[in-house]
């Protein structure tokens, strides 16, 4: 009996360690404020589009549907923090640049075509090589000049919505075509939205990353030690480089999914701070934001629970501009409570809690 | 507390998850004494060293301190420094970009305000009394590894410690550093401070140390006076078992100079951007060499050019009579070339990553990206080189960087061995791992030459490299000088070879 408390107990404890722990208290933590607040947030409706195609709605839905572009980028954020010890700050300024190119190739120069200029697919993959390539700028920044990452990505923050502007003209071209809404929408006849399969395929392809690679070891054997690494015959200035190219992709699927839900850009708006939200999500995930070890699945699952976060405040109709203030308190004390110092003293003050029972239940 | 005590531990315990540190363990430090705290890896000194500091918290146990009534209780490393309880490190923690007397002042304000020129004048004076040549304002970064030990030890002192703990202050100075180091601390005692002394050094231990406290599995074995101890006798101890095989290793060492086979690795002229002169190297099956030279007489540098591990400049290399091309490490490694590095913390572990991430770096990297092994592969592998080396970790899942140094040493070393590399570099492998240890590893070469391996073999201790080499390449100033062999193999011609003097040839 008491040996099955022990182990109780240090199964607790061992969960308050466990780095998944504190995604999954923030989520439960959310999802009971909102079963209390108004239950109805947990309803999933299937409804009808304007089109008569069925379509499930509700908060939940949404959540997982406008999740998808941050996870995304949350994991590539984490593979570029693990290597080399810092962040890219400048995703959402090249979400503005490769969902521009995907428009100049769709459109050409009209603003309004009857027909695509090119088929999706080629205009998809143009755009990946463009923000795979404004990532190898970043990388060789990072990696062969030695800058900080912030410093360095700082560049194409500050230029990026500008070169996304300058790719149209200025101009906000608009896609007539269906089957292109397809993607940040409804396929007619699937109740659930496409960026949510699109999410899935993602983690699938990063899932067969980690595993049929050695991406993982490489990356975080760099980010711990460099030296080392170089040693045992790595190279880990590729291994940096190579982070922020990969970073690259997943900035240019999270744009192709984010023009398509609009079928359009605004070079000023589009992916506006999402940066930080990805910055965030690695952090949520428990990843030390200066390098080392990292956990993908918590970083993805962090992703999620930010979005849940703004989805509940969007409930509750905070205005979009004060939207930031609600969420740094919420952060602040999420942050908090992940910091090591902190979990440590919880875990101790729960050892002593049990430990005070098993002494009143002797009694 | 006895009369002329200044610490007392009694009856401490620690333990950690899985590890019982320290059971029953009582320690005596007496003032005007310089007490070696000796034991193999996994003793428990550092856990004690780190009890008495306040990094860990001891579980069971009494701590005197002379002046204070009752048990005193220490619960960090601030609490330790107020108490008069200084430590000096193997790592120095003081900061390289700031000046001498900002180290030796940083940290402990005297209200706010810092006269930079009253501070630089404390600073000299207290330099100047522990005899320290270096002036205030120097940037730490400036000084040598040695002087900045010194720096933080005129810290402690400065701040009146009554125990001074010197953990591994000696691993990387060379002989007249250490033997300042000893002067510096023989001072120490005349003032009455109680030094405890964390070493792996029994030359060391017999030249400054009084008394000898040994610990061994987390208990302690016995303290005893130095006179009383033979060195035998304390390696015993330690070990917990006569030690006569010691003396047994080698001596039946085959000589390789005159066979005329084609060498495992030959090379010509090579050279480095670290400043040596070009220099000729073979090696051939199964032999055993090594570089020796005082510290930063260019050694390491040599087998780093190797290696590949620094830039190589010029050269003609030949790997069994095959003309290769290596200017980094992994081409090094693709031919068969394998290398310990010297330090160990900054070169050789990855230390969040696991045991058995870290026994499968090296052979991970030359199989390629593309094809990494399978969980259960890898937990193979690290089992057996875990099993082989017998290192001592809780599971191959512990991060590397909790293991002790030994046993830390012992991980690459199965790395490498895992590569099965027909060339295998050994650079300082004994440096700070315990005596049993130390044999373990020179048998293993031995082994392992015998079994037909090359191995370069670098140590700081001659006795040690004349027990396992057949050949010695002597460096001096970066510059190889001398290349001794069989009867020439004695400590004797060593010295005079480093020293430059004449060397006896018949």
């Amino acid at each position: 009996m008491t040996a099955e408390k022990r182990k109780e107990g240090s199964f607790l404890s061992g969960l308050l360690r466990n780095q998944i722990f504190i995604p999954i208290a923030a989520l439960l933590l959310l999802a009971v404020f909102n079963l209390l607040a108004d239950p109805s947030f947990f309803e999933v409706r299937l409804g009808y589009n304007n089109a008569g195609s069925p379509v499930l709605s509700g908060y939940l839905i949404t959540i997982i549907d406008c999740g998808t572009e941050l996870a995304i980028l949350a994991i590539g954020m984490t593979l570029v923090t693990a290597a080399s010890k810092g962040q890219d700050i400048s995703v959402g300024a090249a979400i503005a640049i490769s969902g521009s190119v995907l428009l100049r190739i769709l459109c050409g120069t009209e603003s309004r075509p009857e027909s695509l200029h090119a088929p999706i697919i080629v205009a998809f993959l143009i755009s990946c090589l463009v923000a795979m390539a404004f990532g190898a700028f970043n990388g060789v920044l990072v990696a062969f000049f030695r800058i900080q990452p912030m410093v360095a990505t700082l560049i194409l923050f500050t230029a990026g919505r500008s070169i996304a502007a300058w790719i149209n003209n200025n101009e906000l071209p608009i896609v007539t075509d269906e089957t292109f809404a397809w993607f940040g929408n409804y396929i007619p006849g699937i109740p659930i939205p496409t960026p949510v399969f699109i999410g899935i395929a993602f983690f699938i392809l990063t899932w067969a990353l980690l595993k049929f690679t050695n991406l993982g070891l490489y990356v975080q054997s760099v980010g711990i030690n460099e030296q080392t690494s170089r040693l045992n015959g790595l190279n880990p200035e590729i291994i940096k480089l190579g982070t922020y190219v990969l970073l690259g992709l997943c900035v240019a699927v999270a744009g192709f999914i984010k023009v398509s839900r609009l079928s359009t850009i605004n070079y000023s708006v589009v992916a506006k701070d999402i940066e930080m939200d990805a910055i965030l999500a690695v952090a949520l995930g428990g990843n030390s934001l200066s390098g080392g070890k990292f956990n993908m699945k918590t970083s993805v699952l962090g992703a999620y629970v930010i979005q849940f976060l703004t989805t509940t405040l969007y409930k509750f109709n905070v205005k979009s501009d004060a939207l930031s203030a609600y969420k740094a308190v919420v952060v602040i004390l999420l942050v908090v409570l992940s910091a090591p110092v902190v979990r440590e003293k919880i875990s101790e003050l729960f050892r002593k809690l049990t430990a005070s029972g098993k002494a009143d239940a002797k009694a | 507390m006895q009369e002329r005590s200044l610490l007392e531990m009694r009856g401490i315990y620690k333990s950690f998850p899985g590890v019982k540190a320290l059971r029953n363990v009582d320690f005596t430090l007496r003032a005007g004494e310089i007490h070696a705290l000796m034991g193999e890896n996994g003793a428990g000194k550092s856990t004690l060293i780190k009890v008495l500091t306040g990094v860990h918290i001891k579980d069971e146990g009494n701590i005197f301190l002379k002046g204070h009534d009752g048990p005193v209780q220490i619960h960090s490393p601030q609490d330790a420094q107020n108490l008069g309880i200084s430590t000096v490190y193997q790592e120095i923690s003081l900061c390289p970009n700031l000046s001498v007397a900002e180290n030796i002042y940083l940290g402990r304000g005297e209200g706010n305000f810092v006269s930079w020129k009253e501070m630089n004048r404390k600073a000299e004076k207290l330099l100047d009394s522990l005899g320290i040549a270096v002036g205030p304002t120097a940037q730490l970064a400036s000084c040598s590894i040695a002087v900045q030990q010194m720096i933080a030890i005129a810290r402690a002192v400065d701040m009146d410690c009554s125990v001074l703990i010197l953990d591994e202050p000696t691993s990387s100075l060379d002989e007249s550093e250490v033997a300042r180091l000893f002067d510096l601390m023989r001072q120490l005692r005349e003032r009455g401070t109680g030094i405890i002394f964390v070493t792996h050094f029994l030359d060391q231990v017999y030249e400054v140390c009084d008394r000898i406290t040994v610990l061994r599995d987390g208990t302690l074995v016995g303290e005893y006076e130095i006179e009383k101890l033979p060195r035998v006798q304390l390696v015993s101890k330690m070990l917990g078992k006569e030690l006569d095989d010691m003396a047994d290793i080698k001596n039946d060492i085959p000589v390789f100079t005159d066979r005329k086979d084609t060498p495992v690795y030959e090379a010509k002229g090579l050279c480095s951007t670290e400043g040596i002169k070009p220099f000729d190297f073979t090696i051939r099956k199964g032999e055993v060499n090594g570089f020796t030279g005082l510290l930063g007489s260019g050694r390491s540098e040599c087998v780093r050019a190797i290696f590949g591990a620094d830039k190589v400049t010029s050269g003609k290399v030949k790997m069994d009579g095959k003309d290769v091309d290596i200017t980094k490490p992994i081409d090094a490694m693709k031919n068969g070339i394998a290398y310990l590095p010297e330090d160990r913390k900054r070169d050789g572990i990855v230390g969040d990553l696991s045991v058995r991430d870290n026994i499968i770096l090296a052979l991970q990297v030359i199989k390629g990206f593309f094809k990494p092994f399978t969980r259960a592969q890898a937990n193979k592998f690290a089992d057996e080189y875990i099993k082989l080396l017998d290192i001592k970790t809780a599971s191959v899942n512990t991060p590397i960087k909790s293991l002790s140094g030994g046993n830390q040493q012992k991980v690459i070393l199965g790395r490498w061995l895992l590569t099965h590399p027909k060339y295998l570099i050994l650079d300082e492998p004994t440096r700070g791992i315990d005596v049993g240890t130390k044999v373990d590893i020179q048998k293993l070469v031995l082994k392992l030459a015998s079994e037909g391996m090359s191995v370069t073999f670098i140590s700081s201790e001659t006795d040690e490299m004349l027990r396992t080499c057949s050949r010695l390449l002597v460096m001096r100033d970066r510059k190889l000088v001398g290349e001794l062999t069989g009867d020439e193999l004695t400590q004797n011609t060593i010295m005079n070879t480093i020293a430059g003097g004449e060397r006896n040839d018949g």
